[in-house]
């Protein structure tokens, strides 16, 4: 079996396994979950709104999973995309309220501002990381808190004036395009998925047909030989981490500009950036593989609202089932082994 | 041969899901279709939560128990076309939640909460032909009924009670998030508070969280400790902190004289805690919301065919949309209490005073 192959059914299997076990909690404790899975399908696809609203929750996914995926990729592990995420959002939505240009500039303006804010955030990290050796692990989280709290200080302060949100973002600045909220029956449903489209291109591109991406993951496998190789290690450090909080920031600024158009005063994170950790996991934190996962993702999410009304199952059964769904793919180590023991032993016979 | 078997796995997860998808459309179409007959003959009504969920032992809850009353007195049954509530899990969800509902056909949709405000603006704008309830926010659409409430006036008198409870002269207030409703609450019982004895000292804190009891615990905990005796709250699920703290405290120490306020509902079954076989209950009172009276009446206005759309109902001491709760019988001077809580309730209700909403107005707050 070739190793691509592997890296493929790896995931899915993972996928599997978390619905079977989902679905015997549900059986257990009495659920229909036949009806779940409908309800939870027809929530996500079964009409043009939904899908609408789908689309509109795996475009930050896509971006979080980005992120976490290209610092894997460098063996960092950034546990920081949701500060990045808010930051980024922060920064985007201040934009998208103190200017007033014309939509050509603004819109990409607050755009780059969100990407340049989440990449400024993880740079912090990326430098102790290169210059001091703290581990990024630490920092991130810390600073997930920091951003969590300076931004509602912020908003509070300097964006309003002690209101709870930011004012809403000028016209020119948003995402939100008439034409596809009436081609999906007014869901929010905006332009993100085809900036995060791009970025998806762009993650690939660099990893893929550049010497920059080759150093980056040569990094990722080995410091120590890469720099025998004259590699500039802690350079590479600190780049993965600033590609890796831009993407984070231009997650944010896709909920910032096109979902909700404002900030909010926040009494928790979002939880986009974490569960873009589940999302790089189980796309194996290949470009390709995170669109799908944030695919599954977000359908789920989506899908989930569907199911208390519709079967009768609470949401958190949802949340279950993600949760076991990045289990299986944690422990994706104990099904690689699983497979081999399979193959060799009918390689055998 | 292997890879075969697995392409064959694959593809045939692929078609299960290929086929449960078309079916799940299907299914979805003829809903569309067939909506329009049944919608006059059958009345039903749902509301969405804010992230506090349905059973915070407050706000949400008591507008799920007053959807329930409602349903149970006119025969309706849980679910699609009759009643139903969806929880929201983030401030995402609200928007795709009262669609959702609106989209199902459900007549009446409430969102419980201020922060439901701008969504429920722009899809009653969209969704012309369902009837909207905001509570705690106002939306001036022709299909939407805001529902506000004087807040101020019952925790004004949960500070009269509790500044005649306190011995050490120190009141602690626990809030949810800096917004106006919240704002109301506090206003009002720093005012009652003052009313009683300018002397007292209110230690306010904002958790900025109203599903985070943990913190609502840690807040409690260092009140207590710096010599507060009461402490009342307006934090929704932050607030359910509160009462674990004086629960355990009282629980250390029974003689402890420490007493909580509770919010929304009569939330003195929360308060209960047994030591050495002998029940104690923490919570003094409660700043009683009628969320469930307010959900209640619409409902039935709209039911009947008045729904009063585009107009803002508020709910004050005088039309009994807000109250104090019983007062707790282990307190000591509970007939002085009473007594003074009754004098203000009269002089409110007669309008000799008027509570003030907000932090600018209680600066020239002057109780007689």
């Amino acid at each position: 079996m070739s190793n691509r192959f592997k890296n493929l059914i790896v995931p899915v299997l993972a996928v599997v396994l978390g619905m079977l076990v989902g679905t015997i909690i549900m059986l257990v404790t009495g659920y229909d979950a036949g009806a779940a899975f409908v309800a939870l399908i027809e929530g996500a696809f079964g009409d043009i709104y939904y899908i609408g609203e789908t689309i509109r929750q795996v475009t930050p996914y896509i971006l979080a999973g980005l992120a976490v995926g290209f610092a894997f990729k460098t063996g960092l592990f950034n546990i920081g995309v949701e500060g990045q995420l808010i930051v980024g959002w922060l920064a985007s939505v201040w934009v998208g309220v103190a200017f007033d240009l014309p939509k050509i500039i603004h819109l990409p303006l607050a755009v780059l501002a969100g990407a340049a804010a989440g990449a400024l955030w993880a740079f912090i990290p990326g430098f102790l990381k290169a210059r001091f050796r703290v581990h990024e692990v630490i920092v991130t989280i810390m600073l997930n808190y920091v951003a969590l709290h300076l931004s509602n200080y912020l908003i509070r302060t300097v964006l309003s004036d002690k209101s709870d949100r930011t004012p809403n973002i000028h016209d020119t600045a948003s995402l939100r395009s008439p034409f596809l909220e009436g081609l999906t029956d007014y869901s929010r449903l905006h332009w993100g998925i085809v900036i995060a489209l791009i970025c998806v291109f762009i993650m690939w591109f660099i990893l893929q047909k550049t010497t920059l991406g080759y150093e980056l993951k040569a990094v990722g496998f080995n410091q120590h030989a890469s720099e025998y190789a004259g590699m500039n290690v802690r350079k590479n450090i600190i780049l993965s981490m600033v590609i890796s909080g831009a993407f984070a920031g231009l997650a944010g600024a896709m909920e910032g500009l096109g979902t909700f158009g404002y900030s909010p005063v926040r009494g928790g994170f979002t939880g986009v950036g974490f569960d873009g950790i589940a999302v790089a996991l189980l796309g194996g934190s290949a470009p390709i593989g995170i669109v799908l996962a944030a695919l599954l993702f977000g359908s789920l999410k989506v899908g989930a609202l569907n199911m208390p009304l519709e079967a009768g199952v609470p949401n958190e059964l949802v949340d279950i089932i993600i949760a076991l769904i990045v289990f299986f793919v944690g422990a994706s180590y104990m099904i690689r082994i699983f497979i081999e023991r399979l193959s060799k032993k009918k390689g055998v016979k | 041969m292997k890879k075969r078997k697995f392409g064959l796995a694959l593809s045939l997860v692929l078609a299960a899901g290929t086929i449960l998808g078309a079916c799940g459309k299907g299914e979805e179409k003829e809903g569309g279709t067939a909506d329009g007959g049944d919608k006059e003959s059958k009345f039903s009504v749902a509301m969405v939560t804010d992230v506090g969920g349905v059973d915070d032992k407050s706000f949400n809850q008591s507008a799920w128990e007053g959807i329930q009353e409602f349903g149970k007195n006119n025969g309706m049954e849980k679910g699609k076309g009759g009643f139903d509530y969806l929880q929201s899990k983030s401030d995402a969800d609200y928007s795709t939640n009262l669609n959702k509902l609106s989209r199902e056909d459900f007549n009446l949709v409430f969102g419980v909460g201020f922060l439901m405000e701008e969504d429920i603006n722009k899809i009653a704008g969209q969704q012309k032909d369902t009837q909207f309830g905001i509570i705690d926010g106002v939306v001036d659409q022709p299909n939407v009924v805001s529902i506000m409430f004087k807040e101020q006036e019952a925790s004004f008198l949960a500070g009269v009670a509790a500044a005649k409870a306190t011995k050490t002269n120190k009141i602690g207030f626990i809030g949810g998030m800096e917004i106006p409703v919240i704002e109301r609450f506090e206003s009002g019982f720093l005012a009652g508070v003052q009313a009683v004895n300018p002397d007292i000292k209110v230690n306010v804190k904002y958790t900025g969280a109203f599903d985070k009891a943990e913190l609502g615990k840690t807040t409690a905990a260092q009140m207590y400790s710096s010599g507060v005796d009461v402490i009342f709250h307006a934090a929704g699920g932050t607030g359910n902190g509160l009462f674990t703290e004086a629960k355990d405290l009282k629980k250390k120490d029974p003689s402890r004289e420490i007493w909580a306020i509770g919010v929304d509902s009569d939330q003195s079954t929360e308060g209960v805690v047994e030591v050495d076989g002998k029940k104690h209950n923490v919570i003094l009172t409660s700043a009683m919301k009628g969320v469930k009276t307010a959900v209640v009446d619409v409902s039935e206005k709209s039911k009947a065919g008045n729904f009063p759309g585009g107009e803002t109902l508020t709910y004050g001491l005088a039309e009994d949309g807000v109250s104090l709760a019983p007062l707790n019988e282990e307190v000591g001077n509970k007939s002085d209490i009473e007594k003074a809580v009754n004098e203000w309730t009269e002089k409110i209700k007669n309008g000799d005073i008027t509570v003030p909403g907000t932090k600018e107005e209680l600066k020239s707050f002057k109780a007689e």
